[in-house]
């Protein structure tokens, strides 16, 4: 996928780069450009938070009010989703959700890195979640928890077709989980690559055109950024609930 | 693509773990504590108002009710009192009004009485007249001097026919 005018390929900006090599056991664990945006997205979280709760007045002002609004619309999110049996997970998901935010928006940066566009980082995740979920309801529900895969008032014959597509559709969970915040950040990075790449061939007359695509891509992963962060919260949201209230 | 380059998960996978963990911590021991702290800090002063504000309306409504029932005593002492002076005044002016008509009765009974006195008196001097007349009239016109007693007697029993 070389690009004939300036030579960078679109998948240039997905190449992990050791910045200090560390190597444990075996492994190499260096500490890369990955990592350093992963550590980027802690400090603005734990920045904001700071910031945000350093005063705590009762007129709370901008960015107090950005951390309540935060605060509030992921624990109403898990509220509303998995009861207040489900709020005792709620510091997790908070942490999911903030995590993927910054991760998202800031490797929306010129020249930043966006974790969140590997699949080894969203499958890990999703993975937790699915093991963490499945033994939630195991610890919960014991063998009762294989109801979940019983669709509810179905007759017999009909149950025996459905559960096996339950299943299939509950094992399938992980991957759907992490392919769709991977592939959601990888489509848009690579378009946005590829269109930046023919204001450069194009030049300044024509560039023009692709120009503005830019900026309208810009504007449109800015929304998915903010969407995937939100969508995988509330999937962990939704798993959750069915593991503390089977159905 | 570097995404299926299997020589970076173990880093990825690492400072994943590394980063995440921080940053729950961060979330849960934080973040959380102390926003959670100014909601509800928030909420319960809201709700102290509330139920103030509650509690200053039911102590309105009961000092307007207290005000409305002693308006109402004061009404009702009020005319109690016109019932009474309107008594009162009702039996002064009976008692003025039989001593006035009491009054007014005698003297037209008094009045009534002077008149007939005067009617009689009056009747008595025609009497007189009327025989005196009788008399002259008899001399005139028969040249006679009729006895005072039968002249009288005549005179009464005329008046006693016109009557």
């Amino acid at each position: 996928m070389e690009h004939p005018e300036t030579g960078h390929s679109p998948m240039e900006q997905f190449i992990i780069e050791p910045l200090i090599s560390i190597n444990l056991a075996g492994y190499d664990i260096s500490y890369t450009n990955s990592a350093l945006f992963m550590t980027f997205a802690v400090a603005a979280t734990a920045l904001l938070f700071w910031g945000a709760t350093r005063q705590r007045t009762m007129v709370p002002g901008r960015l107090q009010a950005t951390a309540e609004l935060l605060y509030e619309f992921v624990a109403n999110m898990v509220k509303e989703n998995t009861g207040t049996e489900g709020m005792r997970y709620f510091p997790f998901v908070f942490t999911l959700f903030m995590f993927i935010l910054f991760g998202n928006v800031l490797g929306l940066m010129p020249y930043a890195f966006t974790f969140t566009s590997h699949i080894i980082v969203t499958a890990a995740m999703a993975v937790f979640i699915f093991l963490a979920v499945t033994i939630i309801g195991f610890a919960r529900h014991g063998l009762h928890f294989f109801s979940l895969f019983v669709p509810p008032g179905a007759p017999l014959g009909i149950a025996i077709v459905l559960a096996p597509l339950e299943l299939f559709s509950y094992l399938i969970r992980p991957v759907s989980m992490s392919l769709r915040l991977f592939a959601n950040m990888l489509a848009g990075h690579v378009l946005l690559k590829v269109l930046a790449g023919f204001v450069i061939s194009l030049g300044v007359v024509y560039g023009v055109v692709p120009f503005l695509a830019v900026f309208a891509v810009t504007l449109l992963e800015i929304m998915v950024a903010l969407i995937q962060a939100y969508v995988f919260a509330l999937l962990t949201c939704i798993y959750l609930n069915d593991a503390i209230h089977l159905h | 693509m570097p995404q299926f380059d299997p020589s970076s998960f173990a880093s990825q996978l690492f400072w994943l773990a590394v980063m995440f963990v921080a940053l729950y911590w961060i979330v849960a021991k934080i973040a959380i504590p102390r926003i959670g702290e100014v909601l509800d800090q928030r909420a319960r002063v809201i709700q102290d108002d509330l139920d103030r504000a509650t509690q200053l309306k039911a102590e309105t409504d009961q000092a307007i009710a207290t005000y409305e029932k002693a308006m109402a005593a004061a009404r009702a002492q009020a005319f109690d009192h016109m019932r009474t002076i309107q008594a009162e005044l009702k039996t002064v002016a009976d008692a003025r009004t039989a001593e006035v008509s009491n009054a007014v009765n005698r003297q037209i009974n008094e009045a009534e009485a002077r008149i007939g006195e005067a009617k009689k008196k009056a009747l008595e001097s025609i009497k007189n007249v009327a025989a005196d007349t009788a008399r002259d009239v008899v001399a005139k016109l028969a040249g006679l001097s009729p006895d005072a007693g039968a002249v009288d007697n005549a005179v009464a029993a005329a008046l006693k026919d016109a009557h």
